[in-house]
């Protein structure tokens, strides 16, 4: 039956989770953004609410509770409060999901203990690539059969890269031209990670990566489908997106019955009011169609165009609503004492992220 | 319930019934009666008083309720939205006597659309020549004079006006002033049966699109209506200044427009029927020409055609499930004003730029006449401006997100 009410549990999940942006995500935000770094309080208490625990597997002491409905419930809640420590709080399932999808029994033995700790453990996923046309699906990166292991050569971006963790997961293409992930330890023989400054996400270190003949056992090989990866991380960013998008929205909204001009409050004006109007409607739209995508991958149906034409959607209403809201806010928009700036260099971000976060 | 995209087997089972009545009886007098604007379709007219009337297959098991209908109502303007708005039923006449009437009413007003008769019509006629989404500046008059209401004036823009008004059995709701002293608090909505001396059929429109469908302009000269045709409470209450019952004074007025919070649902529905049948289309025919659009791709490499139709399939679901939400918080029972606005808004304009579009990308035979493409761009814009304009519904929209009073933001 056709409905789009939460069930009574993600209603309290999500409940929780805005509290947690609202309380502990968004105070911090702008300080983290100028400063360049990430809370570590903040990212602790996000761990022990166990937002990425409770989908591991029950096997490795998870909590069994996958759903990406639920896990994009909670993506958009985080990224309202900050994208950049939304996707630093997600990040432990950039290697744990992957592994809990697509690993061997040895290899989710062996590393996903290690996100369900006491303590938080980033984690760190090589996708995209630093070139025009970067193709998630097609990498240019290669893995190449050498004895019983493999090298991998080329280049990676946008690579999570917070301290706490001593492996990446890196996608490379093999020889027969399909792609695979491998393990990789940060301090392995040459691999050189250089820190990127991006023009937003400014709190979350990220490297580029360079793999230069980069030697792995072949222990280290992960059978990953990489459209499923790409089709989980569209659906995360999608609903992060829409996250933005509103916390964009609602900033510009309030300003706009706070300020006055010509004797009344900017939002009794239609030309700002109808431009309110409209990125509600769109935010409400991309939100649907981000659960539309995450509801097929919950029923075990491929969701690949669903989570890409989300996507595309949401990259366009996300980056319409933060300059919408940067609009309404004039001046006071363009300065970094309000946050509709940041939303905006977040905002566009989408256009060059690819499995950022997963579901 | 969980959040579910699933139509129950019901609403399957309805999708596949009403797509084949489109498919079958609609689309092949499709392009017939866009150029035979004010004649009546026959085929379709009498084909659905005899056969299309009955509900769709159903098996035991729960229902979708208010989203159900809007599948009917998206797959039979899939068809064609102009035959749609000219089926025999009582239509949007039909929703304000049975939201606002008593069980006499309705028995009186709707039995002759269940009936074996001939086919008959319903319409409502509200828009006026100098009123149209102020709905609340309209200028004809209802006077009581004994038994009676007396009503003089002007409407247009009545959907289904030509059959409502002229054929026996059918009626029209027609909105008129009790007191224009009492601004919105003296409006009312009267039945009047189809042939009532007074109501005159001036004549049809002639429209950009959904030429099939009878666009009404009808003048009430001393028209006479029994009392017992008056929808709801004859009382007005008037403002009283500095009185606190200001708001109730006007529950008469926004009781009838909160019809539309049923009604735009539906519309929207119907819009996005429309630009299914263009995306449809295109995408057939784009294929037939090898092209296809690569979700795997990265966005760089997608040409502008997938790029295009990429977002032409974004935005018709974005419509659709906007408008599924609006429709399922009316089975929720839960207030949905704000919805269903959103809906009608995003879904007029949405499907306008859809079949635009499609227009575009099919280059010369999209423009011809020997397709249907050309006239789905035709009718679809009338869904961003009936029911509401997309402006009255961004109005309400912002009103609802902002909470303000109408007074705040005009």
């Amino acid at each position: 039956m056709i409905d789009f009410e939460p069930s009574e549990e993600q209603q309290l999940i999500v409940e929780t989770v805005r509290q947690f942006a609202a309380n502990e995500i968004r105070p911090v935000a702008r300080d983290c953004e100028e400063s360049g770094k990430l809370p570590d309080g903040v990212l602790a208490h996000a761990h022990e609410l166990g937002l990425v625990s409770n989908a591991l597997p029950e096997a490795q002491g998870g909590g069994g509770e996958r759903s990406a409905v639920t896990a994009a419930l909670v993506a958009e809640e985080l990224a309202w409060g900050d994208l950049a420590i939304a996707l630093a709080v997600l990040s432990p399932g950039l290697v744990a999901l992957p592994l809990a999808d697509f690993g061997s029994d040895a290899q989710r033995a062996e590393h996903l203990p290690r996100y369900l700790g006491e303590s938080y453990v980033p984690g760190s996923l090589a996708l995209v690539e630093p070139r025009f046309g970067s193709d998630p699906f097609r990498p240019a990166a290669t893995a190449r059969r050498d004895g019983d292991g493999f090298v991998l050569d080329g280049r990676k971006c946008l690579v999570p890269w917070q301290d706490g963790d001593d492996v990446v997961l890196v996608v490379a293409a093999e020889e027969d031209g399909g792609a695979a992930g491998f393990l990789v330890p940060r301090g392995q023989e040459g691999l050189g990670a250089t820190p990127e400054r991006n023009m937003g996400i400014r709190a979350l270190p990220t490297v580029e990566l360079g793999l230069d003949g980069v030697r792995v056992p072949a222990s280290a090989r992960v059978a990953l489908d990489v459209a499923a990866l790409v089709t989980r991380g569209r659906v995360a960013l999608a609903a992060m997106g829409v996250g933005v998008a509103r916390a964009a929205f609602e900033t510009a909204r309030d300003y706009a019955k706070e300020r006055e001009a010509f004797g009344a409050p900017i939002a009794t004006k239609q030309a700002i009011a109808f431009k309110l109007a409209d990125m509600a409607i769109e935010i409400d739209a991309a939100r649907l169609l981000a659960w539309e995508a995450a509801w097929r991958l919950d029923r075990g149906e491929d969701a690949l165009r669903e989570a890409t034409l989300a996507y595309d959607q949401v990259r366009r209403v996300a980056l319409q609503a933060a300059d919408g809201a940067v609009q309404v806010l004039g001046g006071h928009g363009y300065i970094r004492d309000y946050l509709p700036e940041m939303h905006l260099r977040n905002a566009r971000g989408f256009a060059a992220f690819e499995a950022l976060a997963l579901t | 319930m969980p959040i579910s995209f699933e139509p129950t087997e019901n609403t399957r089972l309805a999708r596949e019934h009403f797509r084949k009545i489109a498919q079958e009886q609609m689309r092949p007098v499709s392009r017939k009666y866009d150029e035979q604007e004010h004649d009546l379709p026959r085929e379709w007219v009498d084909w659905y008083w005899k056969n299309g009337r009955g509900a769709a297959p159903r098996v035991d098991g729960p229902a979708d309720g208010m989203v159900q209908v809007c599948v009917q109502a998206e797959e039979l303007c899939w068809g064609d939205a102009g035959l749609y708005l000219r089926t025999p039923s009582a239509a949007l006449g039909g929703a304000a006597v049975a939201a606002a009437g008593t069980p006499e009413q309705k028995e009186r007003f709707l039995a002759s659309f269940r009936s074996d008769g001939h086919p008959v019509w319903g319409a409502m006629a509200i828009t006026e020549p100098s009123a149209g989404s102020d709905a609340a500046a309209i200028q004809t008059t209802a006077t009581a004079d004994g038994d009676e209401y007396v009503l003089n004036g002007t409407k247009i823009f009545c959907t289904a006006g030509e059959g409502a008004s002229q054929v026996e059995g059918g009626f029209v709701v027609v909105w008129a002033t009790l007191d224009k002293s009492a601004g919105r608090a003296g409006i009312k909505s009267f039945v009047v049966p189809a042939g009532t001396p007074g109501m005159k059929l001036v004549g049809c429109e002639k429209k950009l699109g959904i030429r099939a469908s009878d666009t009404a302009t009808l003048v009430f000269e001393d028209c006479r209506v029994p009392k017992e045709n008056l929808l709801g409470s004859a009382e007005v209450k008037k403002r009283d200044a500095g009185a606190k019952g200001g708001k109730s004074s006007t529950k008469g007025f926004k009781g009838a427009m909160a019809t539309f919070d049923a009604t735009r649902p539906i519309v929207a529905a119907m819009a996005v029927g429309v630009g299914q049948a263009a995306l449809d289309y295109v995408v057939e025919a784009l294929a037939a020409e090898g092209v296809t659009v690569r979700y795997d791709a990265p966005p760089e490499q997608l040409t502008a055609v997938e790029r295009d139709l990429m977002r032409m399939e974004a935005e018709l679901q974005a419509a659709r499930l906007l408008t599924w939400r609006a429709a399922a918080m009316m089975n929720r029972g839960q207030a949905n004003n704000l919805e269903a606005s959103m809906a009608k808004a995003k879904a007029g304009l949405a499907v306008t730029e859809i079949t635009q579009k499609a227009v575009e990308l099919l280059g010369p035979p999209g423009y011809s006449c020997r397709h249907l493409v050309e006239k789905w761009m035709r009718d679809a814009k009338i869904n961003d401006i009936y029911e509401g304009t997309q402006q009255i519904n961004q109005l309400i929209v912002a009103r609802r997100i902002l909470d303000y009073p109408s007074s705040m933001l005009r």
